[in-house]
């Protein structure tokens, strides 16, 4: 199975993309492609239009004004600080975990798939009542204990653990995909078999042999995380924390000029990501 | 029953320090409600080339896999020159393992597949790129290093794990079918190739295999299993010329079965008395005979006909009816089958040799 993988030989990729078989198809592609297209960049257009706009005709005042703006930084930095860490955690949560089962316990595999796939069908809404419950249950009893501090150490608004675990469980499920994909293309247990035969310890399986042949797997799985952290709105807002998202929003009610050149700007951003690790993922020959 | 344990293996270790004994002590394993392995005795002389052979689901596999440390017998024990090795892990064991399936790892290249193993040893970079390179070239593929795994045929593949196999100089040689992904032709060359390789590294090989003729025509001996149970092992010749057993009769080669009456240790078939190869019988009993031990003359007063004829170059295989009905196969030389084109009346008899017997088949009777 594991050969199977569709990698192009070199030579015969782009030959076939670039030329229509036909006339009609090539057609079809292009009308299909510009709708898209237009679907996508009008909406943007509009947007930068509405930010360089001026009385006096064009001005990049508000792009200027971004880096200026109070709280930028640090809910930009926030963001990106609780992306990182939720994309760690859940990637040492899913991976061994859906290795252990492929190798140990096949029978599992449709119950962690469920596991993983529940967050989606909770509302967010739903999701932070419950965290914002278990969070308020303090009683005074307990305000020295250590779980007490734990609790409170959670909800540092300079970097919310708390958050992290929200955001863990909402990844859940893109991570589970995009890893599932990523194992359902090679064949583990004789790739683990072999390497074992080869006098790999664990740790060098997984390291050595596993990790690298998920590579694109892993790429697309933190890139997912990080789009979602990128844009979480409700969980953050709902439990009073300042991310990027939600500095976006605040930002908006008194510049709006500046919210809209920012949202601009954090599409730009995730694009560039995106990009980069698309090309981490693929850079194989 | 077993036959007499030859001792072909004796020869090929002369000189070959580098391969170790294997001993299966009564290895027993069950998955859930299947018995894979029933006590399983079976030793492999170091240096000799072993096949296992035996329907699927025999339990080829996972004696196999209990060597490697992929699999641990319930009861029983694995010993590698007569030390048991059942609890040492699998990366600690001295065998060196080829899979059924592709198991290359696809973000090497074939070089580093086959210096993967030098790699976790540590050796230096520049040393088991080295080796790897001679090995590729022991394998016959010399200029393959730098391509991936998904720019190799699958014979390709197969050769790169077995170098990779060889790479860290086993003692013990584990091949779980590794021929049965490609095509007849380059399955024959393999093989052939496996069995040079292995007879100059002097390395104990266990070859696991559905395929009868590919065990006969490369093993010194061939281990025939059954539902977990060793049926019969020794050389290919004498399994093929006297099996231990009725299954072993069936399984490996042709056998036609013709009724005959027992008395005994004599036999009446096909109205000639030939001696039985076994304990006395008595009664209603189906004499196990060879398509070549078939002597067929054509005579127009024969009861038999023949009715169906494929040419195999040296040989022909004759189907032919005889006077009750029932059907047998016959191996005449290959100039023969114009004389004995389909039609033909012949009279059939056999070669007068000692015959294995067993229970009368169900369908026979009718
Ligand atoms: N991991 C497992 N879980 C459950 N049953 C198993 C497992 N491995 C093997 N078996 C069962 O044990 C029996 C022997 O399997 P094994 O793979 O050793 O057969 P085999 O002789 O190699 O067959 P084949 O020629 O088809 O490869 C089979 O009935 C198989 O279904
Ligand atoms: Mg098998």
């Amino acid at each position: 199975m594991a050969a199977l993988t569709p990698a192009p030989l070199p030579g015969d990729a782009p030959a076939s993309s670039g030329r229509g078989r036909k006339g009609r198809p090539r057609v079809w592609r292009v009308v299909v492609l510009s709708l898209a297209a237009l679907y996508f960049l009008v909406p943007m257009a509009a947007s930068f239009w509405f930010t360089v706009d001026d009385p006096q005709g064009f001005s990049a005042d508000a792009y200027g004004q971004i880096f200026s703006a109070p709280g930028f930084g640090s809910s930009l930095l926030l963001s990106l600080g609780l992306a990182a860490a939720t994309i760690v955690v859940v990637l040492l949560l899913t991976l061994p975990a859906m290795l252990a089962v492929r190798l140990g316990a096949p029978r599992l595999r449709p119950v962690l798939e469920v596991v993983c796939t529940l967050p989606l069908v909770v509302p967010p809404i739903t999701f932070v009542a419950g965290i914002s419950t278990v969070l308020r249950f303090g009683p005074e009893y307990l305000a020295r204990t250590p779980f007490y501090q734990t609790i409170i150490a959670m909800q540092n608004p300079d970097f919310p653990v708390v958050l992290v675990l929200a955001y863990v469980v909402l990844a859940l499920p893109f991570a589970h995909r995009s890893l599932d994909a990523g194992l359902r293309a090679i064949d583990v247990p004789t790739l683990v078999e072999a390497a074992r035969n080869c006098g790999a310890s664990w740790p060098h399986v997984v390291f050595r042999v596993i990790v690298p042949n998920l590579r694109s797997a892993l790429a697309s799985a933190s890139f997912l995380t990080l789009a979602l952290v990128l844009g979480e709105f409700t969980v953050a807002r709902l439990l009073s924390f300042q991310p990027f998202p939600v500095w976006i929003v605040y930002i908006s009610g008194s510049q709006a000029q500046v919210s809209v050149a920012v949202s601009l700007f954090s599409l730009l951003l995730t694009w560039l990501v995106l990009l980069a690790v698309s090309v981490a993922g693929r850079n194989r020959s | 029953m077993t036959a007499p344990t030859t001792g072909a293996a004796g020869d090929v270790t002369t000189g070959a320090a580098a391969g170790a004994r294997v001993e299966f002590r009564g290895l027993y394993r069950r998955f859930g409600d299947t018995v894979a392995l029933d006590g399983l005795d079976l030793t492999v002389e170091p240096g000799e080339l072993l096949a296992l052979l035996g329907p699927s689901g025999c339990g080829k596999t996972t004696a196999l896999r209990c060597v490697a440390g992929f699999e641990h017998p319930d009861e029983g024990a694995v010993l590698v020159d007569g030390r048991d090795i059942t609890g040492v892990p699998a990366n600690r064991r001295d065998a060196g393992m080829v899979f059924q399936s592709y198991s290359l790892f696809p973000n090497l290249n074939a070089r580093d597949n086959v210096a993967f193993g030098l790699r976790v040893r540590k050796v230096a970079a520049a040393k088991r790129h080295a080796r790897a390179q001679e090995l590729l070239e022991l394998v016959g593929l010399p200029s393959v290093g730098e391509r991936y795994p998904h720019q190799l045929s699958g014979g390709q593949q197969q050769r790169v794990a077995l170098a990779r196999a060889l790479a860290l100089e086993p003692r013990v040689l584990l091949l779980d079918e590794p021929l049965s992904a490609l095509d007849a032709k380059v399955r024959v060359t393999l093989r052939e190739e496996i069995r040079r390789l292995q007879l100059s590294l002097g390395i104990t090989t266990i070859f696991v295999t559905h395929d009868q003729e590919e065990a006969l025509s490369i093993a010194d001996r061939v281990a025939v299993l059954r539902a977990g149970r060793l049926e019969q092992v020794t050389d290919p010749a004498t399994l093929y010329d006297r099996p231990a057993t009725p299954f072993v009769a069936e399984f490996v080669g042709t056998m036609n079965h013709i009724p005959g009456t027992a008395s005994g240790d004599r036999v009446t078939v096909l109205g000639r008395a030939l001696p039985v190869d076994g304990p006395a019988v008595h009664g209603n009993v189906d004499v196990l005979v060879r398509p070549e031990a078939v002597i067929l003359t054509p005579a127009s007063d024969g009861t038999a006909t023949v009715v169906a004829s494929s040419f195999r170059g040296s040989t022909a295989r004759l189907r032919v009816e005889l006077a009750d009905g029932s059907e047998l196969l016959a191996d005449v030389p290959g100039h023969d089958s114009v004389r004995l084109a389909p039609g033909v009346r012949v009279s059939v008899t056999l070669v007068d040799r000692p015959v294995l017997v067993s229970e009368p088949r169900v369908s026979a009777g009718a």
